[in-house]
C-alpha cells in the first residue's frame, strides 16, 4: 500500500472539494451581483460588507428548511434525482489538473490515461438526475423539463464531443495533464503562434482552434444548463422546470450541481483551449512551493473569468427555443465541428506545426 | 383573421447572429462597468438615503393638524373631515371653549382627534375640505407600529407632525 500516494489524494480530494464549494457559493454570489449590474440594479449588498456574506446565509436557509416530500411523487427517484445531478460535476472535477505540483505531488487527484473521455462519460449522466427529478416528481412542468433536458443533450453532446478531436490531434494523447504540457512546449490551443511567430503553419492552426474553442464552449453552456440553453429550467415558461417540487436542500443539491458543473466546465474549457495552470514566465511547482500555489491560482482565475463570461452570456442572450438547439447543434455545430477535425489534419499532414 | 408576420431576409452576415452577440455583449458591458464604478445612479439605498430631499411638493403623507402663529390649534371641530374621510379614518370628539377664553367665539374645539393610519388613505379630502385650514397632509411617510392602537395618531401626534403653520388665513383674530 502507498500511504504517501492515498494520504495525498485524500488531502488534495478534501481540499479541492471544499475549495470549489466555497468557489461554488460565491459563484451564486458574484451571479446575482453580475445580473444586477448589468441590469442597473444592485444585487444582495446586505449581509456582511457588500453582501460577502450572503452566500453563507443562503446555505443556512437551505439547510434549516423543511424536507418537504409531495404526496403525488415517486419517492425513491424524487430523493435520488438531486445527487445524481450534483455527482457527475464533482466527481468529472478528479481528473482535471488543477495546478502544476506541490512539494512534488502532481496537482490533479486522478491522472488517467482517458481523461477527456472520462470527463465525458461522467457529465452525460448529470442529465439522468435533471430527466429522473423531472419524472418523479409527477407533475406536468417538471416533465417538460426533463423531456427538454433529453431533447436538449442529444443536440448538443455530439458537437462537445467532435470539437475536441483537433485538440487531441495535436496533443497525440488523451491525458489532460499531456494536454497541458503539450500547451507550456508549443503555446496555448487557443493561440499556438505565440512563441513561433514565423510560422505559417501555427497561424493557419489559430483558425480552427478558434472555431474549435468556439463550438466547444457553446456546447459546454448547453451541458452545464446555462442560459441561451436552460431549455429544462425556463423559469418564465416552466415556472423553473425539473426542480419546481423541490425545496430546502434538495433543490439546493440541484442548485450546487448547476454551479459546479460551471466550475467544471470552465476548467475543462482552460485545461483544452487556455494553457490549463500555465502563465507565460511563471515556473511550475518544481522551482518551489510558492510557484505551485500561483499556478493552482493561475488555473481558477482563468476558470473565475469564464464563469464571468458565462454569466455575460447569461444577462445578454435571450433563450433559445428547443427545436432552434437541435437546429444549431445538428445542421451547424455538427458539421463545422467536422469539417473542423479535417482541417487540422490537413494542416498537421502538409505543414510543419 | 389570421396576421401575417413579416419575416426579414437576412444576409449572410445577419444569419451568423454573431455581430448582433458581440455587441449585444458590449451594451451588458457597457451597464456592468458603469454600475461597477457607480456613474448610474438608480437605485436610492433607502435607510441610509431618505426620500424626504427627493418628493415633490404635490406629495400627500401623513394628515396633521396645525397651529397657527398665535399657537391656537386651528381646528374648530366641525367634523366636516370626519364626515368626508372615504375610510372614515378620522375621529373627533368636539368640546366646548369657555366664555372668558380670547376665542371664545370660535365656540368649539377638538377635545380628541384621532386618525387611525391603518385606514387612512392619503387621499387628501380632509385637506380639502376643511374650511379652517387646519388639517394639512404632510410629507411623512413612513408610519410604523406594532399594534393597531399605536397606528393611531392622536391629537398630540397629529400637532406634533403638523407644527406650526405660518401665512394661512387669520379669521377669528380681534378686528383691527
Amino acid at each position: 500500500m502507498d500511504y504517501f500516494f492515498i494520504g495525498t489524494s485524500f488531502l488534495k480530494i478534501v481540499c479541492l472539494l471544499a475549495f470549489v464549494l466555497g468557489l461554488m457559493n460565491y459563484a451564486v454570489y458574484a451571479e446575482r451581483r453580475v445580473s444586477a449590474f448589468m441590469q442597473d440594479r444592485l444585487g444582495p449588498n446586505r449581509v456582511g460588507f457588500a453582501g460577502l456574506l450572503q452566500p453563507i446565509a443562503d446555505a443556512g436557509k437551505f439547510l434549516l428548511k423543511e424536507q418537504f416530500t409531495p404526496a403525488h411523487v415517486n419517492h425513491v427517484y424524487y430523493w435520488l434525482a438531486p445527487c445524481l445531478a450534483m455527482m457527475p460535476a464533482v466527481i468529472t472535477l478528479s481528473v482535471i489538473p488543477f495546478g502544476s505540483t506541490l512539494f512534488g505531488v502532481p496537482m490533479v487527484i486522478a491522472d488517467i490515461n482517458v481523461g477527456i473521455l472520462f470527463v465525458f462519460a461522467i457529465a452525460s449522466l448529470g442529465v439522468y438526475g435533471i430527466v429522473l427529478g423531472g419524472w418523479a416528481s409527477n407533475s406536468k412542468y417538471p416533465f417538460l423539463g426533463g423531456v427538454r433536458s433529453s431533447s436538449q443533450m442529444i443536440s448538443y453532446e455530439l458537437s462537445l464531443g467532435l470539437a475536441v478531436i483537433p485538440v487531441f490531434l495535436l496533443v497525440g494523447n488523451l491525458r489532460l495533464t499531456s494536454v497541458v504540457q503539450y500547451q507550456i512546449d508549443h503555446g496555448w490551443l487557443i493561440a499556438p503562434f505565440i512563441g513561433d511567430w514565423m510560422n505559417p503553419g501555427k497561424w493557419l492552426l489559430a483558425i480552427p482552434m478558434l472555431i474549435s474553442f468556439v463550438v466547444f464552449t457553446i456546447a459546454i453552456l448547453a451541458e452545464t444548463n446555462r442560459l441561451p440553453f436552460d431549455l429544462p429550467e425556463a423559469e418564465q415558461e416552466l415556472a423553473g422546470g425539473y426542480h419546481t417540487e423541490y425545496a430546502s436542500m434538495k433543490f439546493g443539491l440541484f442548485f450546487l450541481g448547476e454551479y459546479i458543473a460551471m466550475i467544471t466546465g470552465s476548467g475543462i474549457i482552460t485545461t483544452l483551449f487556455l494553457g490549463g495552470w500555465h502563465f507565460p514566465g511563471i515556473p511550475d511547482g518544481s522551482h518551489g512551493p510558492i510557484f505551485g500555489l500561483i499556478n493552482i491560482a493561475v488555473f481558477f482565475a482563468k476558470v473565475c473569468a469564464l464563469i464571468f463570461f458565462m454569466m455575460w452570456i447569461r444577462w445578454t442572450l435571450p433563450r433559445f427555443r428547443w427545436d432552434q438547439l437541435m437546429r444549431l447543434g445538428w445542421l451547424f455545430f455538427f458539421e463545422i465541428a467536422l469539417v473542423n477535425i479535417f482541417i487540422v489534419a490537413a494542416i498537421m499532414a502538409f505543414l510543419p506545426i | 383573421m389570421p396576421i401575417t408576420v413579416p419575416r426579414p431576409n437576412l444576409n449572410w452576415r445577419e444569419r451568423m447572429f454573431l455581430p448582433a452577440i458581440v455587441a449585444g455583449l458590449a451594451i451588458t458591458w457597457k451597464h456592468f462597468v458603469n454600475m461597477l464604478f457607480r456613474r448610474t445612479k438608480v437605485t436610492m439605498e433607502y435607510p441610509e438615503e431618505k426620500w424626504d430631499a427627493n418628493l415633490p411638493d404635490y406629495y400627500r403623507g401623513a394628515p396633521a393638524l396645525v397651529r397657527d402663529s398665535d399657537g391656537r390649534v386651528r381646528c374648530v371641530a366641525c367634523q366636516l373631515c370626519e364626515f368626508i374621510c372615504p375610510p372614515r379614518a378620522i375621529k373627533i370628539i368636539p368640546g366646548e371653549i369657555s366664555r372668558s377664553d380670547r376665542f371664545a367665539k370660535v365656540e368649539k374645539y377638538p377635545e380628541e382627534f384621532d386618525i387611525d393610519m391603518v385606514r387612512c388613505i392619503y387621499c387628501g379630502m380632509c385637506e380639502e375640505v376643511c374650511p379652517e385650514q387646519a388639517i394639512y397632509l404632510r410629507k411623512d411617510y413612513a408610519i410604523t407600529g406594532f399594534t393597531r392602537e399605536e397606528m393611531v395618531h392622536h391629537k398630540d401626534k397629529l400637532l406634533e407632525i403638523g407644527g406650526v403653520m405660518h401665512g394661512v388665513v387669520l379669521k377669528w383674530n380681534a378686528k383691527k
